[in-house]
Protein backbone atom coordinates (compact mmCIF):
# COMPACT_ATOMS: atom_id res chain seq x y z
CA UNK A 1 0.00 0.00 0.00
CA UNK A 2 1.23 3.46 -0.86
CA UNK A 3 2.24 5.69 2.01
CA UNK A 4 -0.28 8.36 2.94
CA UNK A 5 0.73 11.73 1.50
CA UNK A 6 1.74 14.15 4.28
CA UNK A 7 -0.07 16.98 2.55
CA UNK A 8 -2.37 17.38 -0.43
CA UNK A 9 -3.77 20.71 -1.61
CA UNK A 10 -6.40 20.65 -4.32
CA UNK A 11 -7.41 23.60 -6.42
CA UNK A 12 -6.82 26.29 -3.81
CA UNK A 13 -8.38 29.64 -4.59
CA UNK A 14 -8.06 32.75 -2.47
CA UNK A 15 -9.80 36.04 -3.06
CA UNK A 16 -9.23 39.18 -0.99
CA UNK A 17 -12.21 41.51 -1.52
CA UNK A 18 -12.37 41.56 -5.31
CA UNK A 19 -8.79 40.50 -5.94
CA UNK A 20 -8.17 36.88 -6.80
CA UNK A 21 -4.69 36.11 -5.46
CA UNK A 22 -4.71 32.33 -5.95
CA UNK A 23 -6.42 30.88 -8.99
CA UNK A 24 -6.38 27.16 -8.38
CA UNK A 25 -3.14 25.84 -6.93
CA UNK A 26 -2.68 22.11 -6.35
CA UNK A 27 0.18 20.38 -4.66
CA UNK A 28 0.85 16.86 -3.55
CA UNK A 29 3.75 15.90 -1.33
CA UNK A 30 5.43 12.61 -0.62
CA UNK A 31 7.34 12.04 2.55
CA UNK A 32 10.77 13.61 2.31
CA UNK A 33 9.85 16.06 -0.44
CA UNK A 34 11.48 19.46 -0.38
CA UNK A 35 9.34 21.74 -2.48
CA UNK A 36 10.45 25.27 -3.30
CA UNK A 37 7.86 27.88 -4.20
CA UNK A 38 9.41 30.65 -6.24
CA UNK A 39 8.07 33.65 -8.07
CA UNK A 40 8.10 37.42 -7.92
CA UNK A 41 6.48 39.44 -5.14
CA UNK A 42 2.73 39.35 -5.36
CA UNK A 43 2.69 36.04 -7.22
CA UNK A 44 0.73 34.48 -4.34
CA UNK A 45 3.39 32.09 -3.04
CA UNK A 46 3.28 33.32 0.56
CA UNK A 47 -0.50 33.47 0.52
CA UNK A 48 -0.59 29.87 -0.66
CA UNK A 49 1.73 28.81 2.16
CA UNK A 50 -0.48 30.66 4.67
CA UNK A 51 -3.55 28.90 3.28
CA UNK A 52 -1.98 25.53 4.02
CA UNK A 53 -2.03 26.08 7.79
CA UNK A 54 -5.17 28.20 7.67
CA UNK A 55 -3.56 31.51 8.62
CA UNK A 56 -5.64 32.48 5.60
CA UNK A 57 -8.81 30.59 4.80
CA UNK A 58 -8.90 29.46 1.19
CA UNK A 59 -11.98 30.71 -0.66
CA UNK A 60 -12.30 27.25 -2.18
CA UNK A 61 -10.29 24.07 -2.50
CA UNK A 62 -9.30 21.20 -0.24
CA UNK A 63 -6.43 20.70 2.17
CA UNK A 64 -5.73 17.16 3.33
CA UNK A 65 -3.13 16.61 6.03
CA UNK A 66 -2.03 12.99 6.29
CA UNK A 67 -5.38 11.75 5.04
CA UNK A 68 -7.35 14.14 7.24
CA UNK A 69 -9.31 16.69 5.17
CA UNK A 70 -9.90 20.08 6.80
CA UNK A 71 -13.62 20.69 7.14
CA UNK A 72 -15.12 24.02 6.14
CA UNK A 73 -18.52 25.62 6.48
CA UNK A 74 -20.11 28.91 5.48
CA UNK A 75 -20.74 31.38 8.28
CA UNK A 76 -23.82 33.56 8.53
CA UNK A 77 -22.39 36.08 6.10
CA UNK A 78 -21.75 33.29 3.62
CA UNK A 79 -17.98 33.44 4.10
CA UNK A 80 -16.13 30.13 4.14
CA UNK A 81 -14.56 29.40 7.51
CA UNK A 82 -13.11 26.26 9.12
CA UNK A 83 -15.93 24.16 10.55
CA UNK A 84 -14.04 22.96 13.58
CA UNK A 85 -11.48 25.20 15.30
CA UNK A 86 -10.17 22.30 17.32
CA UNK A 87 -9.37 20.40 14.14
CA UNK A 88 -7.53 23.44 12.80
CA UNK A 89 -5.46 23.65 16.00
CA UNK A 90 -4.55 19.97 15.77
CA UNK A 91 -3.61 20.30 12.12
CA UNK A 92 -1.53 23.40 12.72
CA UNK A 93 0.39 21.49 15.38
CA UNK A 94 1.40 19.05 12.64
CA UNK A 95 2.50 21.73 10.17
CA UNK A 96 4.96 23.95 11.91
CA UNK A 97 5.84 27.24 10.31
CA UNK A 98 9.02 29.27 10.14
CA UNK A 99 8.33 32.94 9.47
CA UNK A 100 10.22 35.57 7.55
CA UNK A 101 10.50 37.76 10.63
CA UNK A 102 11.11 34.81 12.99
CA UNK A 103 8.17 35.68 15.28
CA UNK A 104 9.78 34.14 18.32
CA UNK A 105 7.76 35.17 21.37
CA UNK A 106 9.80 38.06 22.62
CA UNK A 107 8.89 37.70 26.30
CA UNK A 108 10.17 34.11 26.47
CA UNK A 109 13.70 32.77 26.37
CA UNK A 110 14.76 30.59 23.46
CA UNK A 111 14.15 27.44 25.47
CA UNK A 112 10.73 28.65 26.64
CA UNK A 113 9.84 29.44 23.04
CA UNK A 114 10.66 25.91 22.00
CA UNK A 115 8.90 24.01 24.80
CA UNK A 116 5.75 26.16 24.89
CA UNK A 117 3.80 24.40 22.14
CA UNK A 118 5.06 20.83 22.79
CA UNK A 119 3.96 21.13 26.42
CA UNK A 120 0.69 22.99 25.94
CA UNK A 121 -0.44 21.81 22.52
CA UNK A 122 1.08 18.36 22.14
CA UNK A 123 0.77 17.73 25.92
CA UNK A 124 4.26 16.32 26.25
CA UNK A 125 5.71 16.14 29.80
CA UNK A 126 7.90 19.15 30.55
CA UNK A 127 11.05 17.13 31.15
CA UNK A 128 10.74 15.40 27.81
CA UNK A 129 9.98 18.68 26.06
CA UNK A 130 13.14 20.22 27.49
CA UNK A 131 15.24 17.26 26.38
CA UNK A 132 13.73 17.48 22.94
CA UNK A 133 14.32 21.25 22.78
CA UNK A 134 17.94 20.88 23.85
CA UNK A 135 18.66 18.26 21.23
CA UNK A 136 17.20 20.46 18.48
CA UNK A 137 19.08 23.49 19.79
CA UNK A 138 22.23 21.44 19.44
CA UNK A 139 21.27 20.50 15.94
CA UNK A 140 20.82 24.12 14.84
CA UNK A 141 23.96 25.07 16.70
CA UNK A 142 22.71 27.53 19.31
CA UNK A 143 22.50 25.35 22.40
CA UNK A 144 24.58 27.84 24.38
CA UNK A 145 22.00 30.57 23.67
CA UNK A 146 19.06 28.68 25.16
CA UNK A 147 18.53 31.12 28.02
CA UNK A 148 18.81 34.23 25.86
CA UNK A 149 15.84 36.31 24.89
CA UNK A 150 15.26 36.64 21.14
CA UNK A 151 16.18 40.32 21.08
CA UNK A 152 19.60 39.49 22.47
CA UNK A 153 20.55 37.40 19.42
CA UNK A 154 21.40 38.05 15.78
CA UNK A 155 18.80 37.49 13.10
CA UNK A 156 20.48 34.28 11.97
CA UNK A 157 20.47 32.89 15.50
CA UNK A 158 16.84 33.90 15.96
CA UNK A 159 15.86 32.15 12.76
CA UNK A 160 17.75 29.03 13.81
CA UNK A 161 15.92 29.15 17.15
CA UNK A 162 12.66 29.45 15.22
CA UNK A 163 13.64 26.37 13.20
CA UNK A 164 14.34 24.50 16.44
CA UNK A 165 10.88 25.56 17.64
CA UNK A 166 9.39 24.13 14.45
CA UNK A 167 11.39 20.90 14.75
CA UNK A 168 10.33 20.36 18.35
CA UNK A 169 6.79 19.79 17.12
CA UNK A 170 8.12 16.87 15.06
CA UNK A 171 5.74 17.97 12.33
CA UNK A 172 4.38 16.19 9.30
CA UNK A 173 5.47 19.08 7.08
CA UNK A 174 7.58 22.15 7.80
CA UNK A 175 6.46 25.37 6.15
CA UNK A 176 9.11 28.04 5.55
CA UNK A 177 7.90 31.50 4.59
CA UNK A 178 10.89 33.32 3.07
CA UNK A 179 13.09 32.31 6.00
CA UNK A 180 16.14 34.26 4.89
CA UNK A 181 14.56 37.38 3.42
CA UNK A 182 14.84 39.43 6.61
CA UNK A 183 18.46 38.47 7.25
CA UNK A 184 21.64 40.38 6.57
CA UNK A 185 23.42 38.75 3.63
CA UNK A 186 26.23 37.35 5.77
CA UNK A 187 23.70 35.54 8.00
CA UNK A 188 21.78 33.85 5.19
CA UNK A 189 24.26 31.00 4.86
CA UNK A 190 23.97 29.70 8.42
CA UNK A 191 20.19 29.37 8.08
CA UNK A 192 20.35 27.77 4.64
CA UNK A 193 22.89 25.23 5.88
CA UNK A 194 20.55 24.20 8.70
CA UNK A 195 17.70 23.85 6.20
CA UNK A 196 19.87 21.79 3.90
CA UNK A 197 20.73 19.39 6.71
CA UNK A 198 17.01 19.00 7.45
CA UNK A 199 16.35 18.21 3.81
CA UNK A 200 19.08 15.59 3.87
CA UNK A 201 17.44 13.96 6.89
CA UNK A 202 14.36 13.42 4.80
CA UNK A 203 12.06 15.96 6.42
CA UNK A 204 9.14 17.09 4.32
CA UNK A 205 9.47 20.81 3.67
CA UNK A 206 7.69 23.47 1.67
CA UNK A 207 9.83 26.55 1.26
CA UNK A 208 8.83 29.91 -0.13
CA UNK A 209 12.13 31.43 -1.15
CA UNK A 210 14.03 33.92 -3.23
CA UNK A 211 17.23 31.90 -2.85
CA UNK A 212 17.52 30.33 -6.28
CA UNK A 213 20.61 28.38 -5.35
CA UNK A 214 18.69 26.73 -2.51
CA UNK A 215 15.73 25.95 -4.75
CA UNK A 216 18.01 24.45 -7.36
CA UNK A 217 20.38 22.48 -5.14
CA UNK A 218 18.31 21.39 -2.18
CA UNK A 219 14.73 20.90 -3.34
CA UNK A 220 13.50 18.01 -5.42
CA UNK A 221 10.51 19.90 -6.76
CA UNK A 222 10.11 23.54 -7.77
CA UNK A 223 6.87 25.42 -8.32
CA UNK A 224 7.02 28.74 -10.12
CA UNK A 225 3.98 30.89 -9.34
CA UNK A 226 2.91 33.86 -11.40
CA UNK A 227 -0.24 35.90 -10.73
CA UNK A 228 -1.83 33.15 -8.70
CA UNK A 229 -1.24 30.22 -11.01
CA UNK A 230 1.53 27.65 -11.30
CA UNK A 231 3.37 28.62 -14.45
CA UNK A 232 6.05 25.98 -14.31
CA UNK A 233 6.63 22.98 -12.12
CA UNK A 234 8.90 20.00 -11.89
CA UNK A 235 12.40 19.01 -10.90
CA UNK A 236 14.89 21.85 -10.39
CA UNK A 237 16.63 20.60 -13.47
CA UNK A 238 13.54 21.00 -15.62
CA UNK A 239 12.40 24.32 -14.14
CA UNK A 240 15.77 26.04 -14.14
CA UNK A 241 17.47 24.54 -17.14
CA UNK A 242 14.63 23.67 -19.48
CA UNK A 243 11.75 26.01 -18.63
CA UNK A 244 8.80 25.91 -20.98
CA UNK A 245 6.94 29.07 -19.99
CA UNK A 246 7.96 32.52 -21.14
CA UNK A 247 7.38 33.89 -17.63
CA UNK A 248 9.86 31.50 -16.13
CA UNK A 249 12.43 32.36 -18.77
CA UNK A 250 11.96 36.07 -18.02
CA UNK A 251 12.16 35.41 -14.30
CA UNK A 252 15.49 33.63 -14.74
CA UNK A 253 16.95 36.12 -17.20
CA UNK A 254 19.88 38.13 -15.87
CA UNK A 255 18.59 41.40 -14.44
CA UNK A 256 21.65 43.46 -15.27
CA UNK B 1 6.23 65.86 67.56
CA UNK B 2 3.03 66.03 65.55
CA UNK B 3 0.07 66.37 67.91
CA UNK B 4 -3.12 65.20 66.20
CA UNK B 5 -5.31 66.32 69.12
CA UNK B 6 -6.74 62.87 69.64
CA UNK B 7 -7.75 62.50 65.98
CA UNK B 8 -4.83 60.18 65.27
CA UNK B 9 -6.68 56.85 65.46
CA UNK B 10 -9.62 58.21 63.42
CA UNK B 11 -7.23 59.51 60.78
CA UNK B 12 -5.44 56.17 60.65
CA UNK B 13 -8.76 54.38 60.21
CA UNK B 14 -9.63 56.87 57.49
CA UNK B 15 -6.36 56.13 55.76
CA UNK B 16 -7.19 52.42 55.82
CA UNK B 17 -10.59 53.19 54.26
CA UNK B 18 -8.86 55.21 51.55
CA UNK B 19 -6.46 52.37 50.78
CA UNK B 20 -9.18 49.71 50.77
CA UNK B 21 -11.32 51.86 48.55
CA UNK B 22 -8.45 52.47 46.16
CA UNK B 23 -7.47 48.81 45.82
CA UNK B 24 -11.01 47.50 45.42
CA UNK B 25 -11.75 50.21 42.85
CA UNK B 26 -8.52 49.33 41.05
CA UNK B 27 -9.51 45.65 40.90
CA UNK B 28 -12.90 46.58 39.47
CA UNK B 29 -11.36 49.07 37.05
CA UNK B 30 -8.82 46.54 35.76
CA UNK B 31 -11.53 43.92 35.27
CA UNK B 32 -13.81 46.35 33.47
CA UNK B 33 -10.88 47.64 31.45
CA UNK B 34 -9.96 44.17 30.21
CA UNK B 35 -13.58 43.38 29.44
CA UNK B 36 -14.10 46.74 27.75
CA UNK B 37 -10.97 46.44 25.64
CA UNK B 38 -11.82 42.86 24.67
CA UNK B 39 -15.32 43.97 23.72
CA UNK B 40 -14.04 46.88 21.64
CA UNK B 41 -11.61 44.61 19.80
CA UNK B 42 -13.98 41.65 19.49
CA UNK B 43 -15.26 42.66 16.08
CA UNK B 44 -18.78 42.06 17.36
CA UNK B 45 -20.88 45.14 16.64
CA UNK B 46 -23.12 44.88 19.67
CA UNK B 47 -20.22 44.40 22.10
CA UNK B 48 -18.23 47.20 20.49
CA UNK B 49 -21.28 49.47 20.68
CA UNK B 50 -21.88 48.77 24.37
CA UNK B 51 -18.20 49.32 25.24
CA UNK B 52 -18.05 52.53 23.22
CA UNK B 53 -21.20 53.86 24.86
CA UNK B 54 -19.67 53.04 28.24
CA UNK B 55 -16.36 54.82 27.66
CA UNK B 56 -17.94 57.82 25.96
CA UNK B 57 -20.50 58.30 28.69
CA UNK B 58 -18.19 57.81 31.64
CA UNK B 59 -15.28 59.80 30.31
CA UNK B 60 -17.54 62.68 29.37
CA UNK B 61 -19.12 63.26 32.80
CA UNK B 62 -17.27 64.77 35.80
CA UNK B 63 -16.28 62.21 38.44
CA UNK B 64 -18.06 64.11 41.17
CA UNK B 65 -21.32 64.26 39.22
CA UNK B 66 -21.10 60.52 38.58
CA UNK B 67 -20.55 59.83 42.23
CA UNK B 68 -23.50 61.98 43.36
CA UNK B 69 -25.65 60.40 40.68
CA UNK B 70 -24.79 56.89 41.81
CA UNK B 71 -25.10 57.50 45.51
CA UNK B 72 -28.29 59.54 45.60
CA UNK B 73 -29.74 58.41 42.30
CA UNK B 74 -28.89 54.80 43.10
CA UNK B 75 -30.85 54.95 46.34
CA UNK B 76 -33.86 56.55 44.63
CA UNK B 77 -33.76 53.83 42.00
CA UNK B 78 -33.60 51.09 44.63
CA UNK B 79 -36.50 52.69 46.51
CA UNK B 80 -38.61 52.90 43.38
CA UNK B 81 -37.82 49.30 42.49
CA UNK B 82 -38.62 48.21 46.00
CA UNK B 83 -42.04 49.94 45.93
CA UNK B 84 -42.82 48.54 42.53
CA UNK B 85 -41.92 44.96 43.48
CA UNK B 86 -43.96 45.16 46.66
CA UNK B 87 -47.03 46.63 44.99
CA UNK B 88 -47.07 44.33 42.01
CA UNK B 89 -45.65 41.06 43.29
CA UNK B 90 -45.52 41.36 47.07
CA UNK B 91 -41.77 40.81 46.90
CA UNK B 92 -39.85 42.31 49.81
CA UNK B 93 -36.72 43.77 48.32
CA UNK B 94 -34.68 46.62 49.71
CA UNK B 95 -31.13 47.61 50.46
CA UNK B 96 -29.48 50.73 51.69
CA UNK B 97 -26.86 52.23 49.41
CA UNK B 98 -23.65 52.03 51.37
CA UNK B 99 -21.26 54.94 50.69
CA UNK B 100 -18.28 52.57 50.56
CA UNK B 101 -19.88 50.31 47.96
CA UNK B 102 -21.07 53.35 46.00
CA UNK B 103 -17.54 54.70 46.09
CA UNK B 104 -15.97 51.48 44.86
CA UNK B 105 -18.55 51.04 42.12
CA UNK B 106 -18.36 54.64 40.94
CA UNK B 107 -14.57 54.90 40.97
CA UNK B 108 -14.26 51.41 39.48
CA UNK B 109 -16.66 52.33 36.68
CA UNK B 110 -14.93 55.63 35.95
CA UNK B 111 -11.44 54.18 35.84
CA UNK B 112 -12.65 51.06 34.07
CA UNK B 113 -13.39 53.38 31.16
CA UNK B 114 -9.88 54.82 31.20
CA UNK B 115 -8.38 51.35 31.60
CA UNK B 116 -10.44 50.19 28.61
CA UNK B 117 -8.64 52.72 26.44
CA UNK B 118 -5.26 51.90 27.99
CA UNK B 119 -5.71 48.17 27.38
CA UNK B 120 -7.17 48.67 23.93
CA UNK B 121 -4.16 50.64 22.80
CA UNK B 122 -1.83 48.11 24.42
CA UNK B 123 -3.50 45.15 22.71
CA UNK B 124 -3.25 46.93 19.37
CA UNK B 125 0.45 47.54 19.97
CA UNK B 126 1.19 43.81 20.19
CA UNK B 127 3.02 42.72 17.05
CA UNK B 128 0.72 40.71 14.77
CA UNK B 129 3.54 38.24 14.08
CA UNK B 130 3.59 37.22 17.75
CA UNK B 131 -0.08 36.27 17.58
CA UNK B 132 0.32 34.60 14.21
CA UNK B 133 3.10 32.42 15.56
CA UNK B 134 0.81 31.34 18.39
CA UNK B 135 -1.93 30.44 15.92
CA UNK B 136 0.49 28.63 13.64
CA UNK B 137 1.58 26.40 16.51
CA UNK B 138 -1.94 25.29 17.31
CA UNK B 139 -2.64 27.49 20.36
CA UNK B 140 -6.30 27.87 21.22
CA UNK B 141 -7.68 31.42 21.38
CA UNK B 142 -7.61 31.36 25.17
CA UNK B 143 -4.05 30.04 25.29
CA UNK B 144 -2.94 32.73 22.84
CA UNK B 145 -4.64 35.37 24.96
CA UNK B 146 -3.17 34.16 28.22
CA UNK B 147 0.38 33.27 27.17
CA UNK B 148 1.10 35.75 24.41
CA UNK B 149 -1.35 38.66 24.29
CA UNK B 150 -1.53 39.43 28.03
CA UNK B 151 2.23 39.42 28.77
CA UNK B 152 3.03 41.39 25.65
CA UNK B 153 0.15 43.79 26.09
CA UNK B 154 1.20 44.53 29.67
CA UNK B 155 4.48 45.99 28.45
CA UNK B 156 2.54 48.64 26.61
CA UNK B 157 -0.18 49.02 29.23
CA UNK B 158 1.86 49.39 32.41
CA UNK B 159 2.77 53.07 32.02
CA UNK B 160 -0.91 53.88 31.40
CA UNK B 161 -2.07 51.68 34.26
CA UNK B 162 0.39 53.46 36.55
CA UNK B 163 -0.95 56.83 35.51
CA UNK B 164 -4.56 55.78 35.98
CA UNK B 165 -3.77 54.30 39.36
CA UNK B 166 -2.25 57.54 40.64
CA UNK B 167 -5.25 59.55 39.50
CA UNK B 168 -7.59 56.91 40.94
CA UNK B 169 -5.87 57.05 44.30
CA UNK B 170 -6.40 60.80 44.46
CA UNK B 171 -9.96 60.54 43.21
CA UNK B 172 -10.87 58.49 46.29
CA UNK B 173 -10.84 61.79 48.21
CA UNK B 174 -14.17 62.57 46.52
CA UNK B 175 -15.98 59.91 48.55
CA UNK B 176 -15.82 62.17 51.60
CA UNK B 177 -18.56 64.17 49.82
CA UNK B 178 -20.98 61.25 49.95
CA UNK B 179 -20.32 60.73 53.62
CA UNK B 180 -17.72 58.02 53.73
CA UNK B 181 -15.32 58.60 56.60
CA UNK B 182 -12.09 58.32 54.70
CA UNK B 183 -8.93 60.13 55.68
CA UNK B 184 -10.02 63.39 54.02
CA UNK B 185 -13.37 63.44 55.78
CA UNK B 186 -11.80 62.92 59.20
CA UNK B 187 -9.24 65.63 58.52
CA UNK B 188 -11.96 68.00 57.40
CA UNK B 189 -13.94 67.48 60.57
CA UNK B 190 -10.85 67.79 62.73
CA UNK B 191 -9.70 70.92 60.91
CA UNK B 192 -13.11 72.55 61.38
CA UNK B 193 -13.41 71.65 65.03
CA UNK B 194 -9.88 72.68 65.93
CA UNK B 195 -9.67 75.53 63.40
CA UNK B 196 -6.30 74.18 62.30
CA UNK B 197 -6.51 73.37 58.57
CA UNK B 198 -2.76 73.12 57.97
CA UNK B 199 -2.30 70.93 60.94
CA UNK B 200 -4.64 68.25 59.60
CA UNK B 201 -4.55 68.61 55.84
CA UNK B 202 -0.79 68.58 55.48
CA UNK B 203 -0.41 65.12 57.07
CA UNK B 204 -3.22 63.88 54.80
CA UNK B 205 -1.43 65.30 51.77
CA UNK B 206 1.75 63.61 52.99
CA UNK B 207 0.00 60.23 53.19
CA UNK B 208 -1.26 60.58 49.60
CA UNK B 209 2.20 61.55 48.49
CA UNK B 210 3.70 58.59 50.27
CA UNK B 211 1.22 56.22 48.61
CA UNK B 212 1.72 57.65 45.13
CA UNK B 213 5.51 57.74 45.45
CA UNK B 214 5.51 54.15 46.73
CA UNK B 215 3.34 53.00 43.87
CA UNK B 216 5.60 54.74 41.40
CA UNK B 217 8.51 52.64 42.61
CA UNK B 218 6.40 49.48 42.45
CA UNK B 219 5.24 50.24 38.91
CA UNK B 220 8.83 50.86 37.85
CA UNK B 221 9.74 47.43 39.19
CA UNK B 222 6.77 45.82 37.42
CA UNK B 223 7.69 47.59 34.22
CA UNK B 224 11.19 46.22 34.40
CA UNK B 225 9.85 42.71 34.91
CA UNK B 226 7.34 42.98 32.07
CA UNK B 227 10.00 44.24 29.71
CA UNK B 228 12.38 41.38 30.26
CA UNK B 229 13.80 40.38 26.90
CA UNK B 230 13.37 43.83 25.41
CA UNK B 231 16.56 45.46 24.28
CA UNK B 232 16.26 49.21 24.37
CA UNK B 233 18.32 51.52 22.20
CA UNK B 234 20.24 54.26 23.92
Amino acid sequence: MAETAPLICRDIHKTFDQLEVLKGISLETRKGDVISLIGSSGSGKSTFLRCINLLETPTSGDIIVHGDPIRFKNNRKGVRVPADNRQVELIRARLSMVFQSFNLWSHMTVLENIIEAPINVLKIPKKEAIERAESYLNKVGIYERKDYYPAQMSGGQQQRAAIARALAMEPEVMLFDEPTSALDPELVGEVLRVMQSLAEEGRTMIVVTHEMAFARDVSNQVLFLHQGVIEEQGSPDKVFDHPESERMKQFLAPKF
Amino acid sequence: MLDLKGYGPALAEGAVVTIELAFLSLALALTLGLLGASAKLSGNRVLTGVATAYTTLIRGVPDLVMMLLFYYGGQVAVNALSDYLWETRQIDFFFQFDPFISGVVTIGLIFGAYMTETFRGAFLAVDVGQIEAAKAYGFSRWHTFRRVMIPQMLRHALPGIGNNWQVLLKTTALVSIIGLTDMVRVAEEAAKAERMPFHFFIPVAAVYLLLTAGSELFIKWLDKRANVGVVRGN
